[in-house]
């Protein structure tokens, strides 16, 4: 029985595997010993060197908030680094976590992956609880306070901004191809995913040469599977997204757009997806949002003016949002507290929506940016759109796995978008995929 | 006898300083190669061999990146498990069909621009520098540029294809396709490597071969088939095993076209090593990873093992002629 086994040699056994994991990482923290080692400049002066270690576009630095903060802290200076795509990060991260060192003193995690930090890694992130986090818990939402509690009860995270969904969409691409401009009026037309798809038709007879309907059907499937609840588990932490009917809606939804040439066949995250919101390849992109910010940062100047924002067909979703935590081999945990603390609190988080459009999980925030209208975004009315899909969001279901599924479905959609794979053989490769993933 | 033997043991007496100086040196002139070559075993040792065995000892486990403090006992499940495997399978033919892509026309051309800067011309030493040029690029640098190149949609290879009439041609999707476009970035960074090997190699022939040649008639060509290629086979050798090696191990390549550790969304053009990366880093799995890092050792020594058989054989023959 290995159970027995393990039971007698569990200390040598798991030095080994400390050593091994040392050896097995070497070469990866060789690489970010350089991004972490603020400490030799500590000490001279009282000064304080905090590392942020984040992924995407958390917008901190963007919207002025460390400049602040060193201002506020005389001796704190703030160093970021960030990594584009969040999968290579929490490679990255858990290689590092293996290790034990090369950690920044903060890093992100996505809220996909918090399951993995409660339920399996509890041990290696700082429990917030002993730097007073507990008197915090009423600023935040309670379902994003419960994500990031571990089973004992300590406080592994706190919450960032979450990602009410929402659709993005170029007014000038529209008026070309003879739609609609107006978001009420859109809203209407695409009260319904079909009615969504349906439009897509429309924009693809009259549309501007290489120009497609969104972006790609795995964002598109992101966003649906952010309307449910139930995705990847059940609540007692089953695996159910075979069986799941509401993903294969999300399925079949995605795969009719493949196959009807609705989208732009790009990859999410990779540089010619990156290119492309310039370039006006596609009309609309399902955005959480988070992905405000994002497009802001890719289609640059140019782009202002010509995006809007409408309500998403089908009703409200979360896609996303995140946490910041302070893991054990962090250098300096307390100044890092303080600042997670401030970062999250409500009035940055609001100053942090109106800047870069990362909707805020502290309620107190929720109600003040009410009234927010983005200038970028044709002056839409941001607050009230992600601020109704907030409120009627799910209360999401979280598992271990879920992004990792996610990309192995996301994956096979692809196959049927860029190859012309039948759906059929797509399902089971992305059923082979998630196979190999868990296995 | 008695007093021979009792006075043997005299000699070392009176003979003090220069014998006990002399056993000195001796024994340092035994034991200094040993010193010298201490701090490389020794490095080699932690970073080497203790590695090597680790894995093979995690090769018998389940670990989990995230939880590596629970070890399974598996046994050889990991690689037993790997002979099932359809993704080891097609990442072990993705290895095979890139690595012959990519080595054949490397080495070929490599061959033929070495027998060009063997010529006497000018600017020669500028030339023999440039070739190297490439293989001095970081491959993160260089891929990342052939990654635009091969772009579908602002690509520039794809925008010069269409010039003439030919539709895009989707670099990343398509299987045959992708696999060029990595095998085109290897062939690009390591031909100019590979061609300056092959120079010295050709330097090494007696020119008095290819005056014979010439006197009895041989042209240029000739030459090259006759006198050059035969001189170049020790060195052929080398630069087959190396490279060899080289795409057996194949990475940052495949990884770095689309930055897909799977190699594509159907692992079109996901290798050997790339496997081993997901399974280890993506999916963290690291006695799965474990098991196919050796299994990837073993392969290596084999095609050197096989290589190295051939060139003997060959040899052999060539004595007994």
């Amino acid at each position: 029985m290995p159970i027995a086994r393990a039971a007698a040699t569990t200390t040598v056994r798991r030095a080994v595997a400390r050593l091994g994991a040392v050896a097995l990482t070497g070469a990866l923290l060789a690489a970010c010993g350089g991004a972490s080692d603020g400490a030799s400049t500590d000490g001279a002066g009282g000064g304080v060197t905090l590392t942020v270690d984040l992924f995407g576009s958390f917008g901190y630095k963007e919207a002025g908030l460390y400049a602040e903060y060193e201002k506020l802290h005389p001796g704190v200076t703030i160093k970021q680094t960030d990594t584009e795509d969040e999968a290579d990060y929490w490679k990255s991260l858990q290689t590092r976590l293996a290790g034990g060192a090369g950690l920044a003193d903060v890093q992100g995690i996505e809220v996909g992956r918090i399951a993995s930090v409660t339920q399996q890694q509890s041990d290696r992130f700082e429990d917030l609880r002993k730097y007073g986090a507990e008197t915090l818990k009423d600023q935040f939402a309670p379902a994003k306070w419960a994500a990031a509690t571990g089973k004992g009860g300590e406080v592994l995270g706190l919450g960032t901004d979450v990602g009410p969904e929402a659709m993005c969409y170029r007014t000038d691409l529209f008026k070309q191809a003879g739609l609609p401009t107006d978001r009420t009026q859109l809203a209407e037309k695409w009260a319904t995913w079909d009615g969504y798809l349906a439009l897509g038709k429309q924009y693809k007879a009259k549309a501007p040469a290489k120009s497609a309907w969104l972006d790609s059907v795995g964002s598109l499937y992101s966003i649906m599977i952010g309307q449910q609840k139930e995705r990847y588990y059940d609540a007692s932490g089953k695996l159910i997204w075979e069986d799941n009917p509401a993903l294969r809606t999300a399925w079949d939804h995605s795969v009719q757009a493949a196959q009807d040439g609705l989208s732009a066949k790009l990859d999410q995250w990779s540089p010619q997806w990156n290119q492309a919101f310039a370039a006006g390849s596609f009309a609309t992109i399902p955005c959480p949002a988070w992905m405000l910010g994002y497009i802001k940062g890719q289609a640059g100047d140019t782009g202002k003016g010509k995006w809007d924002v409408a309500a998403l067909p089908g009703g409200a979703g979360n896609w996303g949002g995140s946490y910041l935590s302070v893991p054990k081999a962090a250098k300096h945990k307390k100044e890092a507290y303080e600042l997670i603390k401030w970062l999250t609190a409500p009035e940055q988080q609001t100053r942090l929506f109106e800047k870069q459009g990362n909707f805020p999980s502290a309620t107190g925030a929720i109600a003040k940016v009410a009234a927010a209208k983005d200038p970028y975004f044709s002056g839409a009315p941001i607050g009230q759109i992600f601020g109704d899909a907030a409120k009627a969001a799910p209360v999401q279901v979280l598992g271990v796995h879920d992004q990792n599924i996610a990309q192995q479905i996301t994956n096979a959609l692809s196959e049927v978008e860029r190859k012309g794979t039948s759906p059929e053989k797509a399902w089971s490769n992305a059923k082979k995929g998630v196979e190999n993933t868990i296995g | 006898m008695t007093l021979t033997a009792s006075e043997s043991p005299a000699p070392p007496l009176p003979a003090p300083p220069p014998a006990r100086r002399g056993a000195a040196r001796r024994a340092w002139r035994t034991v200094s190669p040993y010193a010298y070559l201490a701090p490389f075993f020794t490095l080699f040792a932690a970073f080497g061999l203790f590695p090597l065995i680790y894995t093979a000892f995690v090769s018998l486990y389940r670990v989990e990146l995230q939880t590596p403090g629970d070890m399974e006992w598996r046994g050889l499940g990991n690689y037993t498990a790997l002979l099932a495997d359809e993704y080891f399978w097609l990442s072990l033919r993705n290895t095979f069909t890139i690595g012959v892509l990519s080595t054949v026309p490397q080495l070929v051309m490599a061959l033929g621009l070495a027998h060009l800067l063997n010529y006497r011309m000018r600017g020669r030493t500028f030339l023999r520098t440039a070739v190297l040029l490439p293989y001095a690029t970081s491959v993160a640098a260089a891929t990342l540029v052939f990654a635009q190149l091969f772009g579908r949609d602002f690509g520039l290879i794809n925008y010069a294809l269409g010039l003439v009439g030919i539709d895009p041609v989707d670099w990343q999707n398509g299987t045959v396709a992708s696999q060029i476009a990595v095998s085109t970035v290897v062939i690009w960074r390591w031909t100019g490597y590979n061609a300056l090997i092959y120079l010295a190699g050709m330097q090494s022939i007696p020119d008095e071969l290819y005056e014979a040649a010439a006197m009895d008639g041989a042209s240029r060509w000739r030459q090259f088939f006759h006198v050059t290629l035969p001189g170049l086979r020790p060195t052929i050798l080398f630069t087959v095993i190396v490279s060899t090696i080289g795409a057996t191990q194949l990475f940052g390549e495949p990884l770095l076209l689309e930055g897909s550790i799977s190699g594509g969304i159907s692992h079109q053009y996901q290798t050997l090593g790339l496997y081993m990366y997901e399974q280890g880093w993506g999916f963290f799995h690291l006695g799965r990873a474990a098991a196919i890092a050796w299994v990837m050792f073993l392969l290596i020594v084999v095609l050197v093992g096989l290589n190295a058989l051939i060139a003997r054989r060959r040899s052999r023959k060539e004595a007994g002629r």
